[in-house]
């Protein structure tokens, strides 16, 4: 990717032709995950046919869907070559306040999701603010904020826990209701995933995390808002985090202060394994999506295939080597070809 | 050549001689520490318990859980520290954010220089504690051991919630009446090297061995971590893997409350019986609406309370530790000491539609 900004502008023609070959490498890189998917549900279906009955289809999707959301999030941070560690503990934090704020009352689930949703943007707001401003590396700003943000949600849990009965009615319902079969956790999900996607590829703001992340130097020269677009992409994900929270206290229903304790790494494997390179620049949240599910789906098989619980967190790990070797497999190929091709219109003009 | 070879003996005589004086020095120290040694146990055997005693006036009494994030732990100290003021006592909580092994030793020594009277801990981990708990009995500080227990010799009393034992075969015997002895179940654990749930697992695989049990069948240990999500991915799993499973026991608070809140809207509610450990607060909303009919728990107020009174008899000289010992823990009644200086708190109180409205924890 890095070449694509690097060679001088070519004519409008190769540039079509460069753009649509990166499109069709990164879209058979979806295809990819989404094939292992189908296969490894139809192959599930195959051993035993309640993988697949009604009530087992809503628990993929209900499965699914915090883990989708949370890494449509992270990689719009992971595009502009930064990361957001913090997320497992906004999540936490948000679901203990929600949980909070509607205990033994009876307000609105709406209300909820607006409180969740901007507890996570004043942490985004934290973390954008840190690494752009600051210029402090995303990895280490975003590791402390992990503890601090831990630590405010353990002092104010001290121990306490909201259960289920204290929750109203409405906004558990959030969590477990659906509409012809399909539950609401999954279309808040999926409204958000198209949402995001459509702002990453059809406005030039999008365009130009993609930009920062690809080569931070060629998109300051270019004239990006740099700090402004890198708190943007942080508060986006923040907030995504927090509306997450408030899906986990709709979902579960019991909520302690150690809530997704270690989701980060979850969130990050998810988002790798889509295909959002760790280094920027590349990828889509359509591939983080199917990263996501391809997780939770595999954690559900093998439960129903009787094997051992240990080789879920084997299989992640491979499936993570296999995604940054593919990765790098692609990237050599495709330098290469542009180089030909860029090479060859050189020729031609 | 000479003079510096000569230089070199010497220095390394002299390191010798270092060397012999530090050993000796060491030796001198090892026995001092070991004749301490010696006499601790004629000590302890020395002071004689006077169940008459009345308990002192103004106790300094430390509860040290395993994190003070634990909402389980809170309630236990919480009741502890409400027992204390009943008797006169002067309680107080302090205890690390996180429960791994050596977290607590700071802690320790830090009571012991304000001279409290008391410590009960529940123990992170049986050794890491037992250096600066024995050095807080030989100043004469009351150690408990409550809910987790440390080493045997690093405490005087151990408070058992309930013996192990019961805990696991009660539970079996309570699903087994609920499925009139028939059927296959499962059991949702927390993490596969959790020590008491393994000893609760084994002690229920014993009870089955009762020929009462022969229609039930344990098809599966599943393990979800203590993670709701993974919870739930368990239990989902569990219930399609076997279509004919009939009841699922989850000993761990956080299992049976992901179990129960799946069941709770999925198609497998009322087919399904869900039993095990879990709070009154926490289950309330699924036994009120159906999908659990019952499942246990000791009281941790209970606890609580038994593990304060037990410090403060300890700390007024009414019991030493010894088997046999009895003592009055206020409003709880008489208890005994038992092997190894176990108290029992009971067994485990079974919680359904009819008592849980009067539990609040």
């Amino acid at each position: 990717m890095t070449t694509t900004l690097q060679t001088p502008a070519p004519p409008g023609a190769s540039e079509r032709s460069s753009r649509s070959l990166v499109d069709t490498v990164f879209r058979a890189r979806e295809i990819s995950i989404a094939g292992a998917l189908v296969l490894l549900v139809l192959g599930t279906w195959l051993t035993n046919h309640r993988f697949l009955s009604e009530q087992g289809t809503k628990d993929l999707m209900l499965n699914a869907s915090i883990l989708v959301l949370l890494a449509v999030g992270q990689s719009v941070v992971v595009i502009t070559r930064n990361i957001d560690l913090s997320v497992g503990s906004v999540v936490g934090l948000s679901a203990f306040a929600c949980g909070t704020f509607v205990s033994d009352t009876d307000r609105n689930a709406v209300l909820v999701l607006l409180l969740g949703m901007g507890i996570g943007a004043v942490c985004g707001l934290v973390n954008g603010f840190l690494v752009s401003f600051g210029r402090v590396p995303a990895l280490v700003v975003t590791l402390g904020t992990l503890y601090i943000i831990q630590g405010i949600d353990h002092w104010w849990a001290h121990g306490e826990q909201i259960n289920a009965s204290e929750v109203p009615e409405g906004v558990l319902d959030l969590g477990s209701g659906s509409v012809i079969g399909l539950p609401y956790l999954s279309l808040i999900a999926a409204a958000v995933l198209v949402a995001v996607a459509y702002y990453l590829r059809s406005y030039r703001s999008g365009r130009e995390l993609y930009a920062i992340g690809s080569n931070p130097d060629a998109a300051r020269l270019a004239g990006v808002p740099i700090r402004r677009r890198v708190l943007t992409a942080y508060v986006l994900c923040g907030t995504i985090a927090g509306f997450a929270g408030a899906l986990w206290l709709a979902r579960f229903g019991t909520v302690v202060a150690d809530n997704a304790h270690g989701w980060e790494l979850t969130v990050v494997s998810a988002v790798v394994v889509g295909g959002v390179a760790i280094v920027g620049g590349v990828g889509t949240v359509w591939g983080a999506a199917l990263g996501a599910m391809l997780l939770t789906t595999i954690g559900s098989a093998l439960v129903v295939l009787k094997v051992d619980p240990f080789w879920e967190d084997a299989i992640t790990g491979a499936l993570l080597l296999a995604a940054i070797t593919a990765d790098r497999i692609v990237n050599v190929r495709m330098t290469r070809a542009l180089r030909k091709r860029s090479a060859r219109h050189g020729h031609g003009a | 050549m000479t003079t510096r070879s000569t230089v070199r003996r010497r220095g390394t005589a002299a390191t010798a001689v270092a060397c012999a004086l530090l050993v000796v020095a060491g030796c001198s120290g090892t026995t001092k520490d070991s004749e301490e040694d010696n006499t601790k146990p004629e000590k302890k055997t020395e002071a004689t318990a006077n169940p008459d005693a009345p308990i002192k006036e103004g106790l300094k009494v430390a509860f040290l859980p395993k994190q003070i994030n634990n909402p389980y732990e809170t309630i236990v100290d919480k009741a502890g520290m409400a027992a204390a003021k009943e008797y006169g006592g002067d309680a107080k909580e302090v205890g690390p954010s996180d429960a791994s092994a050596s977290s607590q030793v700071s802690y320790i020594n830090t009571l012991i220089q304000q001279k409290q009277d008391a410590i009960l801990i529940a123990a992170n981990d049986p050794n890491a504690v037992c250096g600066p708990l024995q050095q807080a009995m030989d100043q004469g500080i009351a150690v408990v051991a409550y809910d987790s227990d440390t080493a045997k010799d690093c405490r005087q009393v151990f408070i058992n919630q309930a013996s192990s034992e019961e805990i696991g075969r009660s539970l079996v015997r309570n699903l087994g009446k609920q499925l009139n002895y028939k059927g296959k179940f499962a059991i949702l654990s927390a993490t596969q090297n959790a020590t008491n749930q393994n000893t609760w697992i084994d002690f229920m695989k014993k009870e089955l061995e009762d020929p009462k049990y022969k229609g039930m069948e344990l098809v599966k240990v599943a393990y979800g971590d203590d993670d709701d999500q993974k919870s739930f991915q368990q239990t989902q799993g569990l219930l399609q893997a076997y279509p004919d499973l009939k009841g699922i026991i989850s000993p761990t608070t956080v299992g049976i409350a992901a179990a129960a809140r799946y069941v709770s809207d999925s198609s497998y509610k009322g087919k399904v019986v869900i039993n095990g450990l879990g709070t009154p607060n926490q289950m309330r909303k699924y036994v009120k609406d159906g999908t659990v009919e019952q499942f246990s728990l000791w009281d941790p107020n209970d606890l609580g309370y038994l593990s304060s009174y037990t410090a403060a008899a300890l700390a007024s000289g009414q019991i030493t530790g010894a088997e046999g010992e009895t003592y009055k823990a206020g409003k709880l009644g008489e208890f005994t000491v038992g092997k190894d200086g176990e108290v029992i708190l009971g067994p485990p109180t079974i919680f359904d539609k009819s008592n849980i409205d009067k539990y609040d924890f």
